[in-house]
C-alpha cells in the first residue's frame, strides 16, 4: 500500500507546490507554441493561453489583483487581437504564416539576448538570502541591492522617472532623471502603429465619377 | 492562497484537518482537500442549476405563451424534462464538420465552461462560505468572465462555417461592448462601499431593506437597473440572444455544434446566469441577508452555538453551519429571481437587431453607466454638504462602520495556529 500512499502524496503535491509547475510549464509550453505554429488564430490562442497561465502564476504568488489585471488586460488584450485577426486576415494572406530562415536567424539571435540577460539577472541574486531584512530599513522600503533579489524593480521606477537607486539617501538638492521621456516616446510609436493599422485595415470606398457630387 | 482558509462546510475544512494527527494533518493534505471539497460543491451547483433553469425555462415560456410546458416526464410538472434532453444530447452523435480546425473546435466548448464556472470561485454563498475569498473579488470575476467571449469567437472560427463565424463575431462584438458598461455599473456599489471584496460588501448591506446598496442613494438604484440590462445582454439573453436567431441569421457560434459540446454551451449560459445574478445579488440586493433586519436578533446568535461536544468534528459550530445555509438559501434565491427575470424578459420582449444592440449599449447604456459613476463619487460630498450627515435616512449606520461589524465564530482548533493567524487576519478583526 505504500506506493499507493506515495502515489496520493504525488497527486497531493501537485496541488501544493505543483501549481507552480503547472503553470509555469504550461506558460513556457504555449510560448513556445505561440512561435511554431503558422495559423495566426492558433497563436493567438496559444498567447492566451500562456498569458493566462502567467496569471495563475500570479495566483499562486497570492497577487490576485496583478493576476486578474493579468486577465482583463493582457488576455482581454490578445482577445481583441484575435477579433482583429480573425475579421481582418482570416481571408487574406496571412493565415498561413512562413517564416523565411533569415528571420528565423534573427529573432533567435535577439532571443537569444533576451533570454541571456533574464539569465543572467536570475542568477545575479542570492536567492537563498533574498528574504533577509537588513537594519537600515532600505529593504523596507524596497530598495535592496540586486543581488537580494530585486532586479526589475529600479528598472521599472527609472522607466517612470524615479531613480531611487541613486537618490535615496543622496545628499544632493538635485533628483536624477529617469527614462520618462524615452518611455512615452516609444509609446507614442504605439500610437503611430496604431493608426497606421487602423488606415490600413479600413473599409476602402473610391468614390464613383458616376455618384452626384454634394452641393458645394 | 491564504483566501482558503474561509470554508464551505465545516469550521474550516482546512483547520480542522490541521487539528488531526496522522498523514491528513499536513498542511498540504488539508490544502489540497479543502481545494477539492470547494471545487466539487462548486461544480455540482453550476451543473445542477442548469437543469433546474432549462426545465424552468421551458415552464415559464409555455405559461407566458398559454401553454402548459413539459407536464410528462417525470411525474405531473415534467421535473425531469431536462434529464431527458441531456441523455438525448450525451447519446447525440459527436459531429466535427470537415472544414473546421478540429482541436480548437474541440476546445472551445470546455474554454466557454471553464470561464463561466471559475467565476463562481468568489461569489460569497454565506457569511464564510465562499471558495475564495480575494480581496479583489469582484474585479476578479469580471476579469474571468469577460475570457467567456474567447470560446465564442474560436467557436465561431474553428467551426469553417462562415454563418459560425458571422455568428461568433456578432457575439464578440456585442459582449466585448456590453462589459464596459457592466464593469463601470459594477463600480458604482463599489465606488460607494470602497471595497471590492465581495464578502465585506455582503456584509455592509447587513440590517433592514434600506441598508441595501440598490437602496443607498439614486445612483446606486439607476445602476442596478443598468446592470441587469447590460449583464443580460453580455450573457447572450433575450432580447439580445442574436446567437438564437436560427430562422433569421442561421444562429450563432454554436450553428455546427451538435451533442454535449452543443449543450456545454448552454449550461455556461445558464451558469453565467446565474453568475451574473449573483453579482447583482451581492453588489446591490444585500447579499445573504434577506432584508427583515432578522438576522441580528435571530442568527448571530446562534453563531457560536452548538459547539466543543465530543460527537462533533473539532472547530464545528453547529449554529453558525445553521445561519450559514440559511444565508445560503437566501441568496440562491435571489439568484434564482433575477434569473426568473431574465426568462420572463426573453419571452416577452422581441429580439434586437445587431445594429440596435449596439447602438443601446454604445449610445446609451454607456454614457447612462458613466454619469451614474461619476454621480455616485459626488454624492457624498452632496449629502453631507446639504444634511450634514453621510447618510441619506437619519440615524442609520454610516457605511464604513457597518462592514466588520458581526464578531466572528469562534470555532478555530488550537492546533493550527498558522491558520487562525490566517484566519483572523481574513475575518478582519
Amino acid at each position: 500500500m505504500s506506493w499507493l500512499a506515495s502515489l496520493v502524496d504525488l497527486f497531493f503535491w501537485l496541488f501544493h507546490d505543483g501549481a507552480f509547475w503547472i503553470f509555469a510549464i504550461t506558460t513556457v509550453a504555449a510560448a513556445v507554441a505561440v512561435v511554431v505554429s503558422q495559423n495566426v488564430v492558433r497563436m493567438a490562442f496559444w498567447l492566451i493561453l500562456s498569458l493566462g497561465a502567467t496569471a495563475g502564476l500570479f495566483f499562486s504568488l497570492n497577487a490576485d489583483f496583478v493576476g486578474s489585471a493579468q486577465l482583463l488586460v493582457y488576455v482581454g488584450g490578445t482577445l481583441v487581437l484575435l477579433i482583429f485577426g480573425v475579421m481582418l486576415t482570416a481571408s487574406g494572406p496571412f493565415v498561413g504564416i512562413k517564416t523565411k530562415p533569415g528571420e528565423l536567424v534573427m529573432a533567435g539571435g535577439v532571443g537569444a539576448l533576451l533570454l541571456s540577460l533574464i539569465l543572467y539577472s536570475a542568477c545575479a541574486v542570492d536567492w537563498r538570502n533574498a528574504g533577509q531584512f537588513d537594519s537600515k530599513g532600505v529593504v523596507a522600503a524596497g530598495y535592496n541591492s540586486p543581488t537580494e533579489g530585486n532586479t526589475t524593480r529600479t528598472l521599472g521606477l527609472s522607466l517612470m522617472g524615479a531613480r531611487p537607486d541613486k537618490d535615496l539617501g543622496s545628499t544632493r538638492q538635485l533628483l536624477t532623471s529617469g527614462y520618462l521621456l524615452p518611455f512615452e516616446i516609444v509609446s507614442v510609436h504605439l500610437l503611430v502603429v496604431l493608426v497606421g493599422a487602423a488606415y490600413l485595415a479600413r473599409a476602402k470606398r473610391r468614390k464613383s465619377p458616376s455618384a452626384p457630387s454634394s452641393p458645394a | 492562497m491564504a483566501g482558503m482558509t474561509s470554508l464551505f462546510a465545516a469550521g474550516g475544512i482546512a483547520e480542522y484537518l490541521q487539528g488531526l494527527d496522522g498523514r491528513l494533518s499536513s498542511e498540504t493534505w488539508a490544502f489540497a482537500i479543502a481545494a477539492i471539497v470547494h471545487a466539487v460543491l462548486i461544480i455540482n451547483f453550476f451543473a445542477v442549476a442548469p437543469l433546474f433553469y432549462i426545465w424552468l425555462e421551458r415552464k415559464v415560456a409555455g405559461r407566458i405563451q398559454d401553454r402548459l410546458g413539459p407536464t410528462r416526464v417525470g411525474g405531473k410538472f415534467g421535473w425531469l424534462q431536462t434529464l431527458a434532453d441531456g441523455v438525448k444530447l450525451i447519446q447525440k452523435e459527436d459531429l466535427c464538420p470537415q472544414a473546421a480546425d478540429r482541436m480548437l473546435f474541440r476546445l472551445s466548448p470546455y474554454l466557454v465552461f471553464v470561464a463561466s464556472f471559475a467565476a463562481m470561485m468568489v461569489l460569497p454563498w454565506s457569511d464564510g462560505w465562499i471558495a475564495q475569498n480575494l480581496d479583489v473579488g469582484i474585479f476578479f470575476m469580471l476579469a474571468v468572465m469577460s475570457l467567456e467571449v474567447m470560446g465564442v469567437i474560436l467557436a465561431g472560427y474553428s467551426s469553417g462555417s462562415k454563418w459560425s463565424l458571422f455568428g461568433g463575431m456578432r457575439e464578440a462584438a456585442q459582449v466585448v461592448s456590453y462589459e464596459i458598461p457592466m464593469a463601470i455599473c459594477a463600480l458604482v456599489p463599489v465606488t460607494a462601499l470602497g471595497t471590492l471584496n465581495m464578502v465585506d460588501i455582503s456584509r455592509a448591506q447587513s440590517g433592514t431593506l434600506v441598508n441595501w446598496m440598490v437602496f443607498h442613494d439614486p445612483f446606486c438604484f439607476f445602476a442596478f437597473f443598468v446592470y441587469f440590462t447590460v449583464a443580460t445582454a453580455s450573457v447572450k439573453r433575450a432580447p439580445f440572444d442574436l446567437a438564437e436567431a436560427e430562422s433569421e441569421l442561421v444562429a450563432g457560434f454554436h450553428t455546427e455544434y451538435s451533442g454535449i459540446r452543443w449543450s456545454y454551451f448552454f449550461m455556461a449560459e445558464y451558469g453565467s446566469m446565474f453568475a451574473v445574478s449573483g453579482i447583482a445579488t451581492a453588489l446591490f440586493l444585500g447579499g445573504w441577508q434577506t432584508g427583515l433586519g432578522i438576522e441580528q436578533a435571530l442568527l448571530d446568535p446562534l453563531r457560536n452555538w452548538g459547539s466543543g461536544q465530543a460527537w462533533l468534528p473539532k472547530g464545528f459550530v453547529v449554529g453558525n453551519y445553521i445561519a450559514n445555509l440559511v444565508g445560503c438559501l437566501v441568496f440562491i434565491t435571489k439568484g434564482c429571481v433575477l434569473v426568473f427575470v431574465q426568462m420572463w424578459v426573453r419571452w416577452t420582449l422581441p429580439r434586437l437587431r445587431i445594429d440596435q444592440v449596439m447602438a443601446t449599449c454604445l449610445k446609451y447604456l454607456l454614457p447612462i453607466s458613466c454619469f451614474l459613476f461619476l454621480g455616485v463619487t459626488l454624492w457624498p460630498l452632496v449629502v453631507y454638504q446639504a444634511w450634514g450627515r453621510t447618510t441619506v435616512f437619519e440615524g442609520s449606520t454610516p457605511l464604513g462602520n457597518k462592514a466588520f461589524t458581526r464578531p466572528a465564530p469562534k470555532a478555530i482548533p488550537a492546533a493550527a495556529p498558522k491558520a487562525t493567524a490566517m484566519l483572523e487576519r481574513e475575518v478582519g478583526s
